[in-house]
């Protein structure tokens, strides 16, 4: 359904309800609202040992031209042989996006000229991707999600590096990355605001991850993506684009998505014209600016590769694949809230990270599931955090943390020697039931040796007992002197119980 | 068998015999070709002489063969197209881009013949990128055929692209040479030089190290004075290569056993289409004798058809410049080959490296190829000549359920004078109107010389045969040869200038 | 279809091949020579053919994941008109 009100000046907000514009994600201009329509193409690094068509080496961080193959140089004579491996990380990658996988599959040659582009063209796939459509969900906040579409998934040579700010003439040309596999995944234009779009690198990457065929390191630039910006009025055909290339951080990629919808809308509002161009964005002005090299308008004549054979893959190479595929993250989460009773947030946190969700469920075996999840954030992710560390540096293995809980569930340490137990393990490592044993770190629940800890704090304290008296809040101040006194090992309810017996203090008990 | 008084005048059959016989060492034969080479400097066949090398390679040929171990090709002087790249020896491609580029790698098919014991006299001069049929393309320079024309001092050529190898070959400056061949470079030459020149099976020979013009098209392949030798040649170069995609695993066979079997029982193709309008009648002649030589050999001679030959052409001068526009995109002046001086910028740098490193025929067609590749194009041109490629290969396999090879005249007409063909592009294209259909489907061929010109200057014909049975067309080449008795040689007018 | 002037400096520039203002005409003059020698093409019936893919049918052979060229830097810049440090060097890029 859609109404309109007419304001007869611009200054009246003109108020469009339709089926596919969400109100909250519009972007409020000069003369009204506009929705940001939003695509992506992200480059994925294969996680492999060679390159899509030769035998260098794909490690990162050696020394320039040292992991360039003649192939990778294009020097005369030279031709490429697909990395086996590499279709296997695309078809399994393909797979993860519940996308359909092409059986037969065309690498073309995309013919530009550029230094770090040493044969003249790169090796890609144009009309015949392998793998086709598919989808991502996307966790936004508040518990909502929504889905974006995956157009394709292709195949293609990463170009080699240039540097251009080393010398005021000079570019320098390493091609140690010119022919490292690439999956270039197109996303369909879905998103709508750079929450959405975040979120959906986000994802992206934990799935790349899960199954190993990216590590997503987008530092290290082995994820890059290619943001595509437009906007319109809601209900309106869709507005000329801007290609933002090569962000590399989930940071920029979101100050790069707000910056260019204002620019676009200050435009139009002000009866200009988006010209479509290829822009980059600058993390140290916050904005987007024209890239002056990709203004002309590219020709790159598209043709099969006459080097190559069209790649035929069997369904049941596919199958073999598809056997190997991990519990993804959604699937994850989902077995997360329901067997452990997790809220979806807690569980979406948990998920991000593979490892950490494989820490959480090995930690938590056996023990309170909201319990486990608070130790977890709390305890081992708040050191973690502090040292800027991550779950995979921790000293402490999950399984050692599992023991802890399981101590404190069954009444062995109170929560307050289960943290000092932590601490132990962690700057000492050793077995935490042994710790205990051998440093008498026990809970006392024995009412003798409580009781007679009491009489001492209140034999010490004869002025409190009288404050309490018009102040029954201080039995926490007396708890926690009880538990100064028995060094932490008294159970915290028992200490309770006889307190307000012998300070005959009102109360539940 | 007595054999020729110089070693110069051996075939390489003969010569790998006597080797092995030790009636001769591998540094004699070695030094009499280098002397001959030197002494041929005027038919400009060679762009690099390797001389030092040779010497080397013969040395080590001569102690195997004194332990025993001969190797397939051990000792036999070879000259090299320079398309191939040697490892460590100057790998020019007959342009000026690659003037000074020196390869640290060794292509498979000339590696082949190292490893079979084989001696390298030099690279031979060649056209630009192998684009040409007279080898007038090349920066270094035309090559002269060591033929002339009767009563005439004026150099006529050898053809192209690989006309340095096929001048070497005829005037025996080595006992065979390597050729490639993408529209016809390896058979026109050879049948204008009065030699024999195959071109395998495309997939037969690995592509791997040889700079590349049209890749779904060039073929390495033998040149040398016989079939026999060809054959000898073949069965070293071949083989399947993992590092060309396009390589075909299957086994190499022994390309000299059934040599001499004869054409009794085999169906001779003819196709209708290969008469050409307006060619010299002696053409048309020399191929009606051929025929007859196969029926008197108890050949069934089959008329055939081939509708898309006359599309062959056309078809094949969008599909190699095409591919041969890409391939060259890498000659940039960045990583190797000549780089213009003082460039403002990239740009700059590769539009003039590129102007000045390529000679008119490369750009010409590295200009076409960039058209018909380029939006609104590629479909009119491209795809319609890759659809017409698929018309002509059905074409030859229909005609193969009727026969079992196909004979047909190799040039349209003999060699032709320097500077004669070289005004209009189109005319000089005509040259491969025989050769050019056996390329765009992939198919093996063989040009074997059968008789001379009114002018006596050589002329061949033509054997196409089905992808990878290259041992029936060497098979019926040989029993052409021997129908053919071709004895005619070049008088060494280059030794006396 | 035919090449004009225009549409030479265009596909010149799209081969990075600079042509003197004098080349210019010869060079539209030859591809046309060219282009309307391989019209001819049009008059072939091409309905319902499939363009050539690979000219002897066979499936593409793969290679295992493993690090086999290891090529010295030093050896990969023996040919390079300019090198320094093991970079490949050209005039500046600006983007």
């Amino acid at each position: 359904m859609r109404c309109r009100i007419f304001g007869e000046a611009r200054s009246v907000v003109e108020v469009f309800v339709s089926e596919t514009a969400d109100l909250k994600k519009l972007i409020r201009g000069r003369d009204g609202h506009w929705e940001i329509v939003i695509g992506m193409e992200v480059h994925a690094q294969v996680l492999s040992r060679a390159k899509l068509f030769s035998g260098a080496s794909t490690l990162f961080g050696a020394e320039p031209n040292t992991q360039v193959s003649f192939v990778d140089a294009a020097m005369p004579g030279m031709l490429p042989v697909m990395n086996r491996f590499c279709v296997e990380q695309a078809i399994r990658t393909g797979l993860g996006l519940k996308a359909k996988i092409n059986q037969v599959s065309v690498f073309d040659r995309k013919n530009y000229f550029y230094p770090d582009l040493p044969a003249g063209y790169q090796i890609s796939q144009y009309k015949h991707p392998i793998v086709g459509e598919g989808e991502v969900h996307l966790d936004l906040s508040g518990g909502r999600s929504a889905r974006v579409g995956i157009e394709r998934l292709h195949l293609e040579q990463d170009a080699g590096k240039s540097l251009h700010d080393q010398h005021p003439d000079h570019s320098y040309v390493d091609l140690n990355r010119a022919g490292i596999a690439l999956m270039e995944i197109v996303s369909k234009p879905d998103m709508r605001s750079s929450e959405e779009a975040a979120a959906f690198v986000k994802k992206l990457r934990a799935i790349l991850r899960y199954l190993g065929t990216c590590d997503g390191n987008m530092e290290e630039g082995s994820l890059r993506a290619d943001v595509n910006v437009s906007v319109r009025r809601p209900g309106a055909p869709l507005g000329t684009r801007c290609e933002i290339k090569n962000v590399n951080s989930m940071r920029f990629i979101t100050q790069a998505i707000e910056y260019e919808a204002r620019r676009q809308i200050a435009i139009i509002e002000s009866g200009g014209v988006i010209r479509q161009e290829t822009r980059l964005f600058d993390p140290r002005t916050g904005e987007t600016r024209s890239m002056r090299s990709k203004e002309e308008a590219h020709d790159y004549r598209y043709f099969p590769d006459p080097d190559l054979l069209p790649l035929e893959i069997e369904a049941a190479w596919i199958e073999e694949i598809a056997a190997t595929l991990p519990e993804l993250p959604d699937d994850k989460k989902a077995r997360l809230m329901q067997e452990h009773g997790l809220s979806a947030y807690d569980a979406g946190v948990l998920v991000t990270e593979q490892e950490l969700a494989d820490y959480y469920e090995e930690l938590a075996r056996g023990v309170d599931s909201k319990s486990a999840v608070n130790w977890l954030n709390n305890e081992v992710l708040g050191r973690l955090n502090r040292a800027g560390q991550g779950i995979e540096d921790c000293p402490v293995s999950a399984r050692a943390n599992n023991e802890i809980l399981t101590l404190m569930a069954d009444g062995t340490i109170s929560g307050k020697i289960a943290k000092d137990l932590l601490d132990i393990v962690w700057t000492e490592g050793g077995d935490p039931r042994a710790i205990v044993s051998e440093r008498g770190l026990m809970q006392t629940t024995d009412a003798a040796t409580i009781d007679h800890a009491i009489e001492r704090v209140i034999a010490a304290n004869p002025d409190k007992v009288e404050e309490i008296k018009k102040k029954p809040k201080l039995a926490g101040w007396f708890v926690g002197q009880v538990m100064k006194e028995t060094g932490g090992k008294a159970n915290p309810q028992v200490v309770n119980a006889l307190l307000k017996e012998r300070l005959k203090l009102p109360g539940e008990g | 068998m007595p054999l020729p008084a110089s070693p110069l005048d051996f075939t390489l059959a003969e010569a790998r015999d006597a080797l092995r016989a030790k009636r001769l060492s591998a540094r004699e034969l070695t030094t009499a070709f280098v002397e001959a080479m030197a002494e041929a400097r005027s038919l400009n066949a060679f762009i690099t002489e390797t001389p030092e090398r040779a010497a080397e390679m013969a040395a080590e040929s001569d102690q195997r063969i004194a332990a025993g171990e001969a190797r397939p090709l051990e000792g036999i002087p070879l000259a090299i197209k320079d398309l191939f790249c040697t490892k460590d020896v100057r790998t020019t491609a007959g342009s000026r881009i690659l003037e000074t580029f020196i390869p640290p790698y060794e292509s498979t098919v000339t590696r082949n013949l190292w490893n079979a014991g084989a001696v390298m006299l030099g690279k031979t001069n060649m056209d630009e990128f192998a684009m040409g049929s007279s080898n007038e393309n090349s920066w270094f320079e035309p090559v002269s055929s060591p033929w002339r024309a009767k009563n005439s001092n004026q150099s006529v050529v050898p053809g192209g692209s690989s006309g340095g190898s096929a001048a070497a070959v005829a005037a025996r400056l080595c006992l065979g040479a390597t050729g490639t061949d993408t529209g016809g470079s390896i058979r026109q030459p050879a049948a204008l030089s009065g030699i024999v020149g195959m071109k395998p099976t495309y997939g037969r020979c690995s592509r791997w190290g040889i700079v590349a013009f049209a890749s779904s098209l060039d073929q390495a392949g033998p040149m040398a004075r016989t079939v026999r030798d060809a054959a000898i040649m073949l069965g070293t170069m071949a083989g399947f290569d993992p590092k060309d995609s396009t390589s075909v695993d299957c086994p190499v066979p022994d390309y000299e056993k059934d040599l001499e079997t004869g054409v009794a029982g085999l169906r001779i193709g003819v196709p209708r289409e290969f008469r050409l309008e307006g060619a010299p009648a002696e053409i048309d002649a020399l191929w009606s004798r051929g025929v007859a030589w196969m029926r008197e050999q108890g050949a069934d001679i089959v008329e055939i058809s081939l509708p898309h030959t006359k599309y062959a052409l056309p078809a094949y001068y969008i599909v190699a410049p095409a591919e041969a526009s890409s391939n060259l995109a890498r000659y940039d002046g960045v990583r190797f080959g000549r780089r213009a001086e003082g460039a403002a910028d990239v740009v700059d740098l590769y539009e003039r490296s590129r102007a000045e490193g390529f000679g008119a025929e490369v750009q010409r067609r590295v200009l076409m190829g960039t058209y018909v590749l380029s939006a609104g194009y590629y479909d009119a041109y491209y795809v319609r000549a890759q659809k017409v490629r698929t018309l002509i290969a059905r074409d030859f396999s229909n005609a193969f359920e009727r026969c079992d090879v196909i004979l047909t005249p190799a040039t349209p007409g003999p060699a032709f004078a320097i500077g004669e063909k070289t005004a209009d592009p189109v005319s000089m294209y005509l040259n491969d109107v025989f050769t050019v259909t056996a390329n765009l489907a992939g198919l093996p061929a063989i040009t074997v010389p059968a008789g001379v010109s009114a002018e006596e200057l050589p002329l061949g014909l033509q054997v196409i045969g089905k992808a990878f049975d290259e041992e029936t067309v060497l098979r019926v080449g040989r029993a052409i040869e021997c129908a053919a008795g071709f004895s005619a040689k070049p008088a060494p007018w280059w030794r006396f200038s | 279809m035919s090449v004009d002037e225009k549409t030479v400096r265009r596909i010149a520039t799209l081969a990075r091949i600079s042509l003197a203002e004098e080349q210019i005409l010869p060079m539209a003059q030859e591809l046309n020579g060219i282009l309307s020698w391989v019209e001819q093409l049009r008059d072939v019936d091409v309905k319902d053919v499939p363009p050539m893919t690979s000219v002897v049918a066979r499936h593409l052979r793969m290679r295992e994941d493993v690090v086999t060229d290891t090529n010295e830097a030093a050896v990969l810049m023996r040919n390079a008109p300019a090198a320094e440090d093991h970079f490949f060097v050209v005039p500046k890029v600006v983007e």
